[in-house]
């Protein structure tokens, strides 16, 4: 029997593949023969990129109208390609793109979908079966039922990226795209700097809640990450009160980080949250309500005002 | 855009969801491997009155008229009075036994089957419910009613048949436009819900709400629901892990700089 073909929706980032991506590669390869799917324009370094994460063949559709029109080109294309290749399974990594094509696909090809896995493997009966975090500290084994394609996300840091070395086939796909399928146009790209290390690299994290108050307290987090040369993170509430931008946001539906510290000032702990931080290796948690769930996580839980504790704290450090 | 006539200004279909209070702790059933769904304690998901509170806004401006859509147990028509409450014309719900343990596709059906008579001119979701958070029905339900999506949305505006969207990215924004009809999925960003009124919270208990089972909508009990569901949960285990940490009180003037110079010295981050 043929090896499972595993495709990987493999996103580029300005010129190199979206680390997200290619941390799948380690996942498809467990599963099978993996193989990418790369939409618009890219170069041949990143190209080998992907080859050396384990991609044996790069599917490159390399029209550069799928960086102009969103979503439904992306599908009407690898639909077809599905059709032409009938891969096993489709992975895709917790990116709004890929949520966004993995979604449609949903509805398009009438198939089930597993989001928010931590985990795949195939077990003895050759079913393609999932870890899922479920409610507040459950974690399901999950399959999906009927005909292939299974098409999968995984979480951030489910899997680690690899460089396995090799290159790989370039297939160069050039489906024609419909007019019709052009309807959601990018009028604009903004993109927002962000000042010190990202958070999937740094050693240290210090992020922010509502528990702040107000969006002007925020630079009281910056001020003490910019002491500690640590990252900025933030809880969704915040984030989707559009105190900082979303790149900010630590969680479910946000990064995934590991760092030595995670410094929690003013975050209660929701599932949501944990679900991003809970790989830390040690956590400090500042928080005036002695309740919150962020305490249970904490190595050290300070029950206080972080209004008042975090400048003074960033003071010291600072005069060391 | 389409041959619809809009003189009478915009339909938006809203779809809402009846939700375990996500300010308490989401119990599971070990022997159903669902969330377990407290009526009592069960809410208009959070998330979804961004939806409302975009729709309203969009029909303050431009006329029309607000239909929310729900799928639930019979209990979820308390999410649709709260709709109701803060504004929405009419609220659709569609309840049937068969419907438990529905998946992201069978649910998208439901719900397609019931806005794609109404021929809504704009159709908004949450980007993803408090409770299952998987942010894959709105798409499943654009491509069903064959609609492009413009989804994270932070804000939303229509000008003549022209939707536009200032989509949220991991780096940035993008801004996005379609024709209308579409799906748009919004954030939290879009401007903070309206507080409903004692009176329109009291009003709305008496309002009607459209009702509809499987069979009036001529779908397949067996497609639907735990029977139809595509995704199987196998197992469940617990994995809460609580750490015995150390926990001081500040003096209300910062006394625990002190603990945790202390603390950052001990794990050598300083």
């Amino acid at each position: 029997m043929a090896e499972a073909r595993v495709w990987v929706w493999t996103e580029i980032q300005g010129d190199t593949p979206h680390p997200l991506s290619l941390e799948l590669f380690a996942a498809a390869r467990t599963l099978g023969r993996a193989e990418a799917i790369v939409f618009g324009p890219a170069a041949a370094a990143a190209l080998d990129r992907i080859a050396a994460h384990g991609a044996r063949t790069i599917f490159h559709a390399s029209n550069p109208i799928y960086a102009h029109y969103l979503v439904d080109p992306q599908v009407a294309t690898l639909c077809h390609l599905i059709e032409a290749e009938r891969p096993q399974s489709l992975l895709f990594p917790s990116t709004p793109t890929a949520r966004d094509v993995l979604s449609r696909l949903v509805g398009q090809l009438g198939r089930g979908a597993i989001a928010n896995a931590v985990a795949v493997e195939e077990d003895e009966d050759g079913r393609l079966v999932a870890s899922v975090p479920f409610g507040h500290d459950a974690l399901a084994t999950v399959t999906i039922q009927g005909p292939p394609p299974y098409l999968l996300q995984l979480r951030p840091k489910a899997y680690a990226a690899e460089i396995v070395g090799g290159t790989a086939e370039i297939r160069t796909v050039d489906v024609p795209v419909s007019e019709e399928s052009c309807r959601v146009r990018v009028v604009e790209t903004v993109e927002q700097s962000i000042a010190g290390p990202s958070l999937e690299e740094a050693d240290v994290i210090v992020a922010g809640g509502r528990g702040l108050g107000r969006p002007e307290n925020f630079h009281i987090i910056e001020e003490l990450a910019s002491a500690l040369g640590a990252a900025v993170g933030a809880s969704r509430a915040v984030v989707d009160a559009g105190w900082v931008p979303y790149s900010y946001q630590v969680g479910q539906t946000g990064r995934t980080v590991k760092p030595k510290l995670y410094i929690a000032c003013g975050i209660s702990g929701a599932i949501q949250h944990v679900a991003g931080m809970r790989g830390s290796r040690y956590v400090l948690a500042i928080n005036s309500d002695p309740d919150a769930p962020i305490f249970e996580l904490a190595d050290l839980g300070v029950v206080g005002d972080a209004l008042k504790i975090v400048p003074k704290l960033t003071e010291r450090i600072i005069s060391r | 855009m389409s041959e619809r006539d809009r003189c009478n200004g915009m339909k938006v279909c809203v779809c809402v969801k009846h939700v375990p209070d996500p300010n308490l702790s989401p119990q599971v059933d070990l022997r159903t491997r669902r969330l377990l769904r407290d009526p009592a304690h069960s809410i208009l998901d959070p998330a979804d009155e961004y939806g409302i509170e975009t729709a309203l806004r969009l029909i303050e401006q431009h006329g029309g008229e607000v239909v929310a859509v729900s799928m639930g147990p019979p209990e979820a028509e308390d999410a649709l009075r709260r709709a109701m409450a803060m504004g929405a014309d009419r609220a659709i719900l569609v309840s049937d036994s068969a419907l438990a343990g529905s998946d992201v596709l069978s649910t998208a059906r439901v719900l397609a089957e019931v806005i794609r008579p109404e021929r809504p001119d704009l159709v908004i979701c949450a980007t993803e419910s408090t409770d299952a958070y998987t942010g894959l029905l709105p798409g499943a339900l654009a491509a069903l009613l064959d609609l492009p999506q413009l989804t994270f949305a932070r804000s939303v505006s229509v000008q003549g048949s022209i939707v536009t969207v200032q989509r949220a990215t991991e780096t940035g924004h993008q801004v996005v436009q379609a024709s209308l009809p579409a799906l748009v999925t919004v954030t939290a960003s879009v401007g903070e819900p309206r507080y409903p009124s004692f009176k329109r919270l009291m009003a709305a208990k008496r309002r009607a709400i459209e009702q509809y089972t499987l069979a009036m909508l001529g779908l397949d009990p067996s497609a639907v629901g735990e029977a139809g569901a595509r995704e199987m949960v196998l197992d469940l285990s617990e994995v809460r892990q609580v750490k015995q940490g150390r926990r001081v009180v500040d003096d209300g003037d910062g006394s625990a700089v002190e603990d945790i110079l202390a603390f950052l010295h001990a794990i050598q981050v300083l």
